[in-house]
């Protein structure tokens, strides 16, 4: 595994291409074009939606009607984008009109790129570096958070992803928890780990972390403090690759 | 505040007020009681502290509070590239390690648009399958131990060595192989290792034949299981409990069989097991079946496996292209997933990590409404969960 190491951590290594911007999508609205670097732009699918997806959706989209934002399918999943007031009625339709009796996860997704950029001074030098625009996925969005799920059928064996936009400035959504019960927990990790609160949700408190404390672990601006002041000891062990190009400059105090 | 003269000997005025106080204690809410299981329990399988009030015997409410062992590999994945992440979703559920491996490359390897060789895809089967039947196996005994059945105990740890050492043999690792590369294995697989392994089926089978003679069927064992800890089907399916836990309670659903196709599982003829009760006696029942399913999948697997490559060509930096994958497999404790997010970097985006063992622990708040206290920890030994798989 060394092998690929050297030039992932390399400080100067270059930052990856940007992403070819294709239209821009519909959904970006001004708030995300508040953002700094924005690169608003819809990801081709990445396979061709196969007939049982469109039809999946298609009675997802029947039953739920103006609620859906986006669809896609990605590598034989349907993820549908819902609106944020459509969220809860999202886990009933599926629920109900598609048989989705089995709640995998509910979980978040913070798209702000990690602020500070592996190798900056004091940064994170072990890190993959990540570009520094903020794209959105399959789906797009319409700021930094979303909150996603993913439900399936015992029965018919299918399963959908759902996603929908939360507010940065107020992160809050309906709960699941009437819906699936074992929504529960997964929003008291959500709750804790990107600070989205969950109407409805009968008592929200901390699930992993103590209870003072501060800071909502999982969102990008969160430092992985133990990075942060000591790079990644297993740097050291860097060598140089036989016929490496570029000699490795991570590799100082090496042995 | 009542005084009382007495002559020659000044007493404090606070130990009339504790006096007082005294009254009130005496009058202390006598209904409930609060007992705290753990952290530290034998029957957790790690730390999970379980908080439980008590009318008499009987388990008012439940509260599970985990958290004990976070390390914040979601966090962390973040952090790495995709080729050192392996040795992080090792140690999710760190009996069945080689499992946690298969998903994760899948999900790499599909954004990569590559596919692992088919004797690759073979042997990580084999691999998953030998897995499954450790991390059951050490269920099979120590459920005994639940139950007060020390036996069982020792011959789920004396077998499972058997499996473990076939593990180590093929990938260097017990517990933590780190075998899987983003395109196929790291190695073939030693000589002399199908026979080794044909070998052990029979001793494991053999052991299964042992636990169904000591235990189902025994009276202490089934008065202590039959009937206790139902999970009703439906229930079972919206609170995320997956695996054999669900299968026990009836639902018909393997994502070995009914998932999107993966590794050689559309190859193999195996039977899913359900049964209807859905009680602590199904769940020791149906994982019994499970383990002899596994050893004959291993057989046939061994059987048809095909010659060739063990890696598919893959660049040397792994590179993973924009994208979004949802793999999910059949672990042994259930359904383990993975929501990968690529932005085309080295490293992963994001990943949300869907491990069994915490969705299948979220049902003990309900489960364990008015169950008696010496069952509380039958269920929980029944349900089978691992607490580096609920704490991620």
């Amino acid at each position: 595994m060394a092998d690929e190491t050297p030039e992932a951590s390399s400080p100067d290594a270059p930052a990856p291409d940007a992403p070819p911007a294709s239209e821009p999508a519909t959904e970006v609205e001004a708030s995300a074009a508040a953002e700094p670097a924005v690169a608003a732009q819809a990801p081709e699918e990445t396979v061709d939606l196969d007939p049982e997806i469109e039809a999946l959706f298609a009675r997802f989209e029947a039953a739920l009607g103006e609620g859906v934002v986006d669809h896609a399918g990605s590598y034989g999943t349907l993820v549908v984008r819902v609106r944020p007031d459509a969220w809860r009625r999202a886990a009933e339709v599926a629920r109900a009109d598609l048989d989705c009796d089995y709640l995998s996860f509910v979980s978040g997704i913070d798209w702000m790129p990690a602020p500070k950029a592996p190798g900056d001074e004091g940064g994170d030098t072990s890190a993959p570096v990540q570009p520094d625009t903020m794209t959105f996925g399959v789906t797009g969005s319409d700021g930094r958070f979303q909150v996603f799920g993913h439900v399936q059928s015992t029965t018919k064996h299918w399963g959908i992803t759902l996603k929908t936009d939360v507010s940065e400035q107020e992160p809050r959504v309906d709960s699941w928890v009437g819906v699936y019960p074992g929504a529960d927990w997964h929003e008291r990790e959500c709750w804790e780990m990107y600070g989205v609160d969950f109407t409805g949700h009968p008592k929200i408190r901390h699930l992993y972390l103590p209870a003072e404390f501060e800071g909502h672990p999982l969102r990008k601006d969160f430092a992985l403090v133990a990075r942060e002041v000591k790079p990644w000891p297993g740097l050291v062990d860097v060598e140089p690759m036989p016929g490496d190009d570029t000699p490795d400059e991570t590799a100082e105090g090496g042995t | 505040m009542a005084t009382t003269e007495t002559p020659g000997f000044e007493v404090d005025p606070s130990l009339y007020r504790n006096l007082e106080n005294a009254q009130v204690n005496v009058e202390l809410d006598n209904g409930d009681m609060i007992l705290n299981l753990g952290p530290q329990h034998p029957a957790t399988h790690g730390t999970l502290r379980l908080v439980v009030r008590l009318d008499g015997e009987r388990v008012v409410a439940a509260d599970p509070v985990i958290g004990y062992m976070h390390r914040g590999y979601e966090k962390l994945t973040e952090f790495r590239t995709y080729p050192q992440i392996t040795t992080l979703v090792n140690r999710i559920d760190w009996l069945s390690s080689f499992a946690n491996e298969v998903p994760f490359v899948h999900g790499a390897e599909q954004l990569m648009g590559i596919t692992a060789p088919p004797r690759a895809e073979w042997i990580r089967t084999i691999l998953t399958e030998l897995s499954r039947i450790a991390t059951i196996y050490l269920f099979l005994g120590e459920m005994g131990l639940q139950v007060g059945a020390l036996t069982p105990a020792f011959w789920g740890f004396r077998d499972r060595e058997h499996v473990l050492n076939l593990i180590e043999s093929a990938t260097g690792g017990r517990f933590h192989p780190n075998f899987n590369r983003i395109g196929g294995l790291k190695e073939d697989l030693p000589w002399g290792w199908i026979a080794e392994c044909r070998a052990t089926m029979d001793k494991i089978l053999r052991g299964c034949d042992d636990f169904e003679d000591v235990l189902v069927g025994n009276e202490i064992f089934e008065a202590r299981t039959r009937g206790i800890g139902i999970i009703p089907g439906e229930l079972g399916t919206a609170y995320g409990v997956s695996g054999a836990n669900l299968r026990a309670s009836g639902v018909d659903w393997d994502l070995r069989r009914d998932g999107k196709p993966y590794l050689a599982y559309p190859e193999v003829d195996f039977k899913v097991w359900t049964h209807p009760d859905g009680d602590s006696f199904a769940r020791y029942w149906v994982r019994l079946q499970e383990t002899r399913e596994a050893v004959r999948i291993v057989l046939q697997l061994l059987d048809s496996l095909p010659a060739g490559p063990i890696m598919a060509k893959v660049p040397r930096i792994i590179k993973v292209p924009e994208g979004e994958v949802w793999t999910e497999v059949e672990n042994p404790l259930g359904q383990m997933g993975y929501y990968i997010i690529s932005k085309g970097a080295t490293g992963p985006f994001r990943v949300k990590i869907r491990s069994a063992s915490f969705s299948n622990v979220s049902i003990l708040p309900w489960l364990l409404r008015g169950v008696y206290v010496p069952d509380v920890i039958t269920i929980m030994g029944s349900l089978y969960f691992i607490l580096g798989d609920i704490d991620r």
